[in-house]
């Protein structure tokens, strides 16, 4: 698959394979990401995997001292250059199966009928669709412990909110085009809610303070309301 | 052996270094918006460069001392009183227990970083003591300082220091920081990955144009006004990393750039990253106040930051030098 690399200023650099939402290309992604995780090259501080492209944070003070005859971005970009190189297989389903339960509630889920509205859909349809499908959490950003993961069945892919909400409730579950994410924390958002989880997705005292991370496949499994209310354990 | 907040300031948090290794999971770098003001903090107390400080913006907070401390204000001028005797910024003091310490007005600069000597006793969540506000994690509680809040010292230093009744020793130097923040300096940036999604007349009225700071800007990012720029390519960008520092264009043709508290990820055009050199300058930039943005190539950034780090590692040779000196010959 063909790439690019370019700079992000001073600060790392940002290999991409094209702007799209692609299996195949995530996986690719997260391949490259857990091998250089591995390597553990050195100077390298940071790196964020995103849906088709990965971009790594490195400490040029430290390489401009250790390497004061090579520019850091060349000597960086060279050696992911390599590693992208002896990338030959890509496993797609590396990730763990996480089942995570939902209450689809009206009371939990302000955006439901709106949805069955513009779909024509019945509110029961709608949460049957979100819950049969498996999906690939492709990448966590926004917030710490957010997943994107999609997509939606054409049916129930519905564009962000024209102004975000002020303040979303820990566990919300949402839709935004064709992605549907949890929102781990209290925050401001624009996404479609459709539910909420009773889980924690972000735990920062937990020594593995996300709970999903990117590769894993997750199911929805609607709950009841007093389901919800028993297990809740969102902050 | 600690500092009691008596009132709390607009916004002071823990900072350092800030947090890697971790924006795989989503959480954010949080550390100091101006590195080399902490870096200079932390020097003439005699720590390393990234030893966990207290940034304060105006209003700053309402302080007090219990025990004698080696301490130095860096970055923002806020004219600090110690007990209603003038602090010098940039300048270490021993203080005495028992001083308040005030911050009367704001006369230069963003945020004032404050460092004692030996640092504060504090936890690090996953390796930093940076304060995440975003995950209420890290620093002091993972939150803002409050009244009553009381953060430890590492370290405990001689009362011989003083004279009878002194409350505040000024030792003999400061640090000359002018280089660090120049006036008047247009903010540098590399192109970023979208730069080319800009029309050729957008490319230049980025350059050519006065950009305001304006009062949607915090530790997350600064908004900017200035003229409408346009995009040749009306395609969505699917979200991708972005860092302290990345200029994003906006759906309104405004850019914002991120700062230090910023998420991980975006879906803007990354039209830009500011050279890490003019970082610090950009953070005591405060709402209200423009500047001009200048293009450079990858090169300019790197030296720049080279020469950034020769100033900040002769500054705490020099810095390390003399408080070896006074601190032996008074003991």
């Amino acid at each position: 698959m063909t790439y690019d690399i370019q700079p992000l200023g001073d600060q790392g650099l940002c290999i991409s394979w094209g702007n799209t939402i692609d299996v195949q290309v995530n996986a690719l992604v997260l391949a490259l990401t857990a091998r250089l995780q591995q390597l553990q090259l050195p100077a390298v501080l940071d790196l964020i995997p995103a849906y088709s492209s990965l971009c790594m944070l490195f400490d040029a003070r430290r390489l401009l001292q250790d390497f004061p005859h090579q520019q850091p971005y060349d000597y960086m970009r060279k050696r992911v250059a390599l590693e992208i190189q002896k990338i030959t297989e890509v496993n797609y389903s590396e990730g763990r199966s996480v089942e995570i339960p939902v209450c689809y509630d009206q009371s939990l889920a302000p955006d439901l009928e709106r949805i069955a509205r513009q779909s024509k859909l019945d509110p029961a349809e709608i949460i049957r669709l979100h819950s049969s499908r498996t999906y690939r959490v492709y990448m966590l950003g926004f917030l710490p412990g957010f997943p994107y993961m999609g997509t939606v069945d054409d049916r129930i892919a519905t564009p962000r909110l024209a102004s975000p909400r002020p303040l979303v409730p820990a566990g919300s579950v949402g839709i935004a085009g064709s992605q549907t994410g949890i929102y781990p924390l209290d925050a401001p958002g624009g996404w479609n809610l459709i539910g909420r989880t009773p889980l924690r997705l972000f735990d920062p005292n937990k020594e593995e303070p996300a709970l999903l991370r990117p590769g894993d496949q997750v199911r929805f499994t609607p709950i009841s309301l007093a389901t919800f209310q028993k297990n809740k354990t969102a902050p | 052996m600690s500092l009691h907040i008596l009132k709390p300031g607009l916004l002071d948090t823990i900072q350092d270094e800030g947090r890697y290794g971790h924006g795989h999971l989503g959480i954010n770098r949080s550390g100091a918006m101006d590195r080399a003001g902490m870096a200079v903090a932390n020097f003439l107390v005699g720590n390393p460069a990234g030893e966990a400080v207290l940034e304060m913006h105006f209003p700053a907070p309402e302080i007090r001392l219990d025990a004698p401390v080696l301490l130095a204000l860096a970055g923002a001028n806020f004219t600090a009183r110690a007990d209603g005797v003038s602090v010098p910024l940039h300048t270490p003091v021993l203080l005495q227990a028992g001083v308040s310490i005030k911050f009367q007005k704001a006369i230069s600069g963003t945020r004032c970083y404050l460092a004692v000597g030996g640092g504060f006793a504090l936890d690090t969540w996953l390796g930093s003591c940076s304060t995440n506000l975003a995950a209420g994690a890290g620093g002091w509680k993972g939150r803002a300082l409050q009244a009553g809040d009381v953060i430890a010292f590492r370290q405990k230093i001689s009362v011989a220091q003083f004279e009878l009744g002194e409350k505040m020793r000024r030792l003999p130097w400061s640090a000359n920081v002018s280089d660090f923040y120049p006036a008047n300096q247009a903010i540098r940036f590399c192109p970023g990955p979208e730069y080319g999604w800009l029309d050729t007349e957008s490319q230049a009225s980025l350059e050519q144009s006065d950009w305001q700071i304006t009062a949607q800007s915090n530790r997350m990012g600064y908004r900017l006004k200035g003229p409408g720029l346009h995009r040749k390519n009306p395609a969505e960008l699917v979200s991708s990393a972005v860092t302290a520092g990345t200029i994003q264009l906006l759906p309104n043709g405004q850019p914002i750039i991120l700062m230090t508290d910023s998420q991980t990820t975006g879906g803007y055009p990354r039209i830009g990253q500011v050279v890490q050199a003019d970082l610090p300058m950009l953070a005591q930039l405060g709402a209200g106040q423009a500047f001009a943005l200048q293009r450079v190539p990858l090169e300019t950034a790197f030296a720049a930051l080279q020469a950034q780090e020769q100033m900040l590692r002769r500054l705490k040779t020099g810095c390390a030098l003399k408080l070896a000196a006074v601190l032996t010959a008074r003991h």
